[in-house]
């Protein structure tokens, strides 16, 4: 595979000959036979005799054990619910309490035994304090996601990580709009949440989490998370199956150790251009776990309204009526990004 | 009036091969004044540094450009060049051996750099192996980007599950401040394979050091979407990285001072995750470092593979101290 670059296609911007340019050129051939050890040059075979002698080599067999004791995940002692044989699972409810009174009459009428949301309830939409009887009705199972844990812990934001000034800007907007008017209560009652649940459903037992096992913030998208790495968790946490949020967009990966499933978020689309938001039906089949990845319609329509009376974002409320992110979209990989409207 | 001949990245004398190390006869030359010792790194091995603990390996590292460079831009922390051979082209092969190992070891993701990493003719080869196992970086500086190789990227992503990110480098928003550290014509060239990008429809990341300091702030970032937007890009990325003062960038500017150094005790508990080295290693041909950034100090050379190097390392280097005080991460 030469380098088929055409030379004659750049052009020759910077012709004068100033001292800059005279030091760039010496910088160019500086290395010659000579290697950077440090911050001093040297000839190339002491910096490869040094860097021979450092560091270890083991055997095979002390690599296999190395490699097992690096992977062997600490004991859990998360009680395990159930057993179940029909659960339904969502996460990120982002207010949209809308769509939260629909899921519980679709996982009803699918004949889900119980339900479990993974967290993140709070964010995005209006009226935070609309979730919380809407959850107590369903009895609805809660994990604790990031957005519970500023709550609770009194952040100064939804510790999202954000780099891009408008995106911060407008997690900002919504932290403070849902801060404000949750109670106290409601935040110390997000507080006492549980981090992870042990579900038994047939002969599998699911690891449920908000973000990933080991972070409440890590991003798990389909595109970004590799069969390998999911294996290699499955296997540390000792679970046949792990179910997460977070991202905003859901997946189902079959693994040879189990499933790993992103269960989507009721709380806005899943940036697709359609007004429906998702969440994630599971049954105990035979040998094998059965994983629905279900759409689910509610009344976008009232949700935008009430979006606009209580004054939030317009390119919030444009995100619910087209189906398409208007904004934190820096956090896609580049799949998902490529898909995506903005 | 004498035109002086332009500084063409593309006609230095990088030698393309890959090569393995060999016996180089001019290793002698002009090595009199420098002095021999090994011990010239500025490790001070008389104070208890904080150890850090590999919590997962997340994150895999491929100097698989080696050092060498078609620039040599004056704050690169591996101080590449085109004549800059301390580090070797990687092969195909030795990248597939890692990322057998890698698999084994659950790593999510894997980053290429050098060097310039398109210098390494198995390149493509090579980001085609890492997509068929996980979601591959590459790290460029955008000058070997030709219209047929940015069609051929654009068909690898396609055609992967996992994601190709492309990361392009640039340090300022025009051609004088640009050119002054990546070298005379960078600019334009760069703002070329922008383009070209932009017509294959892929979107890279531009990254950004802070050498101005401006670059960073809120308004530096939007100057740089808007470049972005400005040659097609309407998705524009950007990513912030701090400068090391060391290899090149410690002539440029200062070298460290003896107070920046990590002490026992000097991180809290949270701290530890925003350290690469928590999650990270790199693989270059001489074996595996702990990190991309010390890959010119012996001393970080953990191994030959990398389950020998899943042990705490000790954060004695002063680029420890910058990865500290700006909670750095070389990630996307
Ligand atoms: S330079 Fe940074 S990443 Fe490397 S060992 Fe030091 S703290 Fe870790």
């Amino acid at each position: 595979m030469a380098d088929s670059m055409d030379h004659k296609t750049f052009r020759r911007l910077t012709t004068e000959d100033d001292a800059f340019v005279r030091e760039y050129r010496q910088r160019l051939t500086a290395h010659r036979g000579m290697a950077t050890l440090g911050e001093k040059l040297v000839p190339l075979e002491e910096f490869r005799r040094a860097a021979a002698s450092s560091g270890r080599a083991l055997t095979e067999g002390q690599r296999e054990e190395a490699a097992s004791r690096f992977l062997a995940g600490p004991a859990d002692s998360t009680p395990v619910e159930g057993p179940f044989e029909r659960i339904a699972v969502f996460g990120g409810v982002y207010n949209n309490h809308f769509a939260l009174e629909a899921l519980l009459e679709d996982a009803a009428r699918r004949g889900a035994e119980t339900i479990y949301c993974l967290g993140d309830l709070g964010g995005f939409g209006p009226h935070p304090e609309k979730v919380r009887p809407l959850l107590a009705q369903g009895e609805v199972q809660v994990i604790q996601g990031n957005y519970e844990e500023s709550l609770a812990s009194g952040r100064e934001d939804c510790n999202c990580g954000y780099t891009d000034p408008r995106d911060n800007h407008f997690a900002e907007i919504s932290y403070r709009y849902t801060e404000s008017r949750c109670s106290a209560e409601f935040k110390a009652w997000m507080g006492a949440l549980p981090l992870r649940r042990r579900v038994r459903l047939g002969d599998r037992e699911l690891l449920l989490v908000h973000g990933s096992p080991r972070r409440i913030n890590e991003f798990l998208f389909h595109s970004s998370s590799p069969a390998p790495f999911l294996e290699a968790m499955l296997q540390q946490n000792r679970c046949d199956a792990i179910l997460c949020t977070h991202t905003g967009l859901q997946w189902h990966r079959q693994l040879s150790g189990g499933d790993a499933i992103n269960v989507g978020v009721i709380g806005r689309p899943a940036n697709d251009g359609a007004t429906h938001v998702w969440y994630s039906m599971l049954s105990a089949g035979r040998n094998r776990l059965e994983v629905e990845l279900l759409p689910l319609e509610y009344d976008f329509e009232a949700l935008a309204r009430e979006m606009v009376r209580e004054e939030l974002p317009a390119e919030f409320v444009e995100t619910i009526q087209t189906g398409w992110w208007t904004t934190c979209l820096e956090i896609l990989p580049p799949n998902e990004r490529a898909v995506s409207r903005f | 009036m004498p035109v002086a001949e332009p500084v063409d990245p593309n006609v230095m004398d990088v030698e393309t091969k890959p090569s393995l190390p060999v016996g180089d006869d001019r290793a002698g030359s002009g090595s009199e004044d420098i002095g021999g010792e090994v011990e010239g790194s500025p490790s001070a091995a008389s104070e208890a540094h904080p150890e850090v603990v590999l919590r997962s390996l997340d994150t895999l590292w491929f100097q698989v450009a080696g050092t060498v460079c078609n620039l040599a831009c004056t704050h690169c922390f591996v101080s590449s060049s085109p004549t800059n051979r301390t580090h070797e082209f990687m092969t195909l092969q030795q990248v597939q051996s890692f990322l057998d190992e890698a698999a084994g070891l659950g790593v999510k993701e894997y980053y290429f750099t050098g060097g310039e990493a398109f210098l390494n003719p198995e390149m493509e080869a090579i980001l085609e192996a890492t997509l068929r196992v996980g979601p591959a970086s590459v790290l460029t500086n955008g000058l070997l980007l030709d219209r047929q190789r940015c069609e051929r990227l654009k068909a690898l992503a396609e055609g992967a599950e996992y994601s190709l990110d492309i990361r392009i480098s640039l340090d300022g928003y025009d051609a004088e401040s640009n050119d002054a550290i990546r070298g005379p014509g960078t600019f334009d060239r760069v703002l070329e394979a922008l383009s070209l990008l932009a017509e294959v429809e892929l979107n890279p990341v531009l990254t950004v050091t802070e050498v101005y300091r401006e670059l960073a702030s809120h308004e530096g970032k939007e100057r740089f979407f808007e470049l972005l937007r400005g040659l097609g890009l309407t998705k524009p990325r950007l990513k912030v990285l701090p400068i090391f003062q060391i290899g090149a960038e410690a002539e440029r500017s200062n070298a460290y001072q003896s107070w920046q150094r990590l002490r026992e005790g000097d991180l809290p508990d949270t701290e530890w995750d925003h350290l690469q080295c928590s999650s990270c290693r790199m693989v270059t041909e001489k074996g595996v470092w702990v990190c991309p950034i010390l890959v010119n100090e012996p001393q970080a050379r953990m191994g030959e593979r990398l389950a020998d190097t899943l042990e705490p390392f000790p954060l004695d280097h002063p680029a420890c101290w910058t990865c500290h005080a700006y909670g750095v991460s070389c990630r996307t």
